[in-house]
């Protein structure tokens, strides 16, 4: 399999890609299949969960597997190196912008956060454009906007994206007219980074292809098994939940329900995969979506782990004002949604 | 030949270090293997992806955990070199 696509990538991609697309037209003949053969009774909850299930995991995961691999095609094409020069001598603001629309194509994980802002801040990019990066870079990532795609549809998918991208921009912006840079560890500004010839290596076509496979192994392997999970959790609740009854908690009617969500939302840690199944059936039973994708925001944008993380370079002062400025754009954005969907 | 593994000690680093180990006895090469876990060094070499390798001083590769197929070719590349 991997040497037919070293030796003939083109012709072997599209091969795949013709086999994906009939095995995702055909999805929902299978799913009642699955379900007719189990001899399950009509209407029954057990049968709404298992016909939701059986549906729901092969399509999410085929799409993850179309959508990763073209955004490692285009990942390959980006580096935090050449980002960092693209982002030199902007000014706040057009910077903001541009930093927010490269976070959200720019390789990037969590684990390399420290030396990304380490190498953006020596080399002169403003600390609120730094941000706007870094802030864009967790919050839309392909895995969540998959989920959404599949599971919501595509206009909340590209809601999703659009507010991710506003909040990143002007909470960065926000950060910067503040000058915080005072907060920043003084060491931070005393690093010397050095310079690597690596960024500037010349990648060919078929080497981009195989990135994106590499993309595609990599990641699903690592979200398919949050992705079965919290489809069956979702699957549990779309059969069993009654009708509205996330109505009062999570509904429009309750005022409080954006920065309660919000603020359970930034401590827990859940990538995408596993809290976007659940949140969907909650909003089958009568949440609101403003409040829905408030709360998935705060779980994939701002995470626990992340911050600790940047505490090695942020004083306190700051890391409350990212989080907090964060946070507050995000509660926003879910009025802001209940308001236009009521 | 000197090896250093650049990264913070996440997954990725592990497994790295752990491949390096494995192709090196694979090929037979006698080196010394080196975890950088200071940001300011790791910095100092210029990458703003970890994990990184570094072979004598030169970053080899950064920003991904290769296979040891691939750790091997490096490291053969830079002993030919």
């Amino acid at each position: 399999m991997r040497k037919l696509l070293e030796k003939y990538p083109v012709t072997s991609t599209a091969i795949l890609f013709l086999l994906w697309i009939i095995l995702y037209t055909a999805l929902q003949l299978l799913a009642d299949a699955a379900v007719a053969l189990a001899g399950l009774p009509q209407g029954a909850h057990l049968t709404e969960a298992v016909r939701f299930f059986v549906f729901e995991v092969p399509k999410v995961l085929l799409l993850l597997t179309l959508i990763v691999f073209a955004v490692g095609i285009i990942r390959s094409y980006f580096s935090p190196e050449r980002t960092r020069k693209m982002l030199g001598g902007k000014k706040l603001f057009a910077g903001n912008v541009l930093a927010s629309l490269l976070g959200v194509v720019t390789p990037f994980c969590s684990c390399s956060a420290i030396p990304l802002f380490l190498g953006f801040v020596e080399s002169g990019i403003p600390l609120g454009v730094t941000f706007s990066f870094l802030i864009a870079a967790p919050m839309i990532n392909e895995v969540a906007l998959v989920l959404l795609f599949g599971l919501f549809g595509w206009k909340t998918a590209l809601l999703y994206m659009s507010t991710g991208l506003l909040i990143a921009m002007v909470s960065g912006y926000i950060i910067g007219i503040l000058k915080l840079e005072k907060y920043v560890e003084p060491w931070v500004y005393e690093t010397k980074a050095g310079h690597s010839e690596l960024a500037e290596e010349k990648i060919l076509f078929p080497e981009r292809i195989s990135a994106g496979f590499d993309a595609v192994v990599e990641i699903v392997s690592k979200v398919w098994i949050y992705i079965v999970i919290g489809i069956a959790v979702g699957a549990g609740i779309h059969g069993y939940v009654p009708e509205n009854f996330m109505a009062g908690i999570m509904g429009k009617g309750a005022w409080w329900s954006v920065p309660v969500a919000v603020l359970i939302g930034v401590p827990m840690y859940s990538n995408a995969a596993g809290i976007i199944p659940i949140v969907q059936a909650l909003l089958e039973k009568g949440a609101s979506l403003g409040t829905v994708l408030a709360f998935m925001m705060a779980v994939i944008g701002l995470s626990l782990p992340e911050t600790i993380i940047l505490k090695k370079v942020l004083k306190l002062p700051l890391i409350f004002a990212f989080v907090g400025i964060v946070a507050a754009g995000i509660i926003i954005v879910g009025y802001i949604f209940n308001f236009v969907y009521s | 030949m000197n090896i250093k593994v650049l990264g913070s000690g996440c997954m990725n680093c592990q497994t790295l270090e752990k491949r390096t180990y494995t192709a090196l006895q694979e090929l037979q090469i006698d080196a010394t293997v080196e975890k950088v876990q200071d940001y300011q060094k790791i910095a100092s070499y210029g990458i703003m992806r970890t994990p990184g390798l570094v072979i004598d001083e030169k970053v080899a590769l950064a920003g991904y955990v290769p296979t040891v197929e691939k750790l091997k070719e490096v490291l053969l590349a830079h002993r030919n070199a």
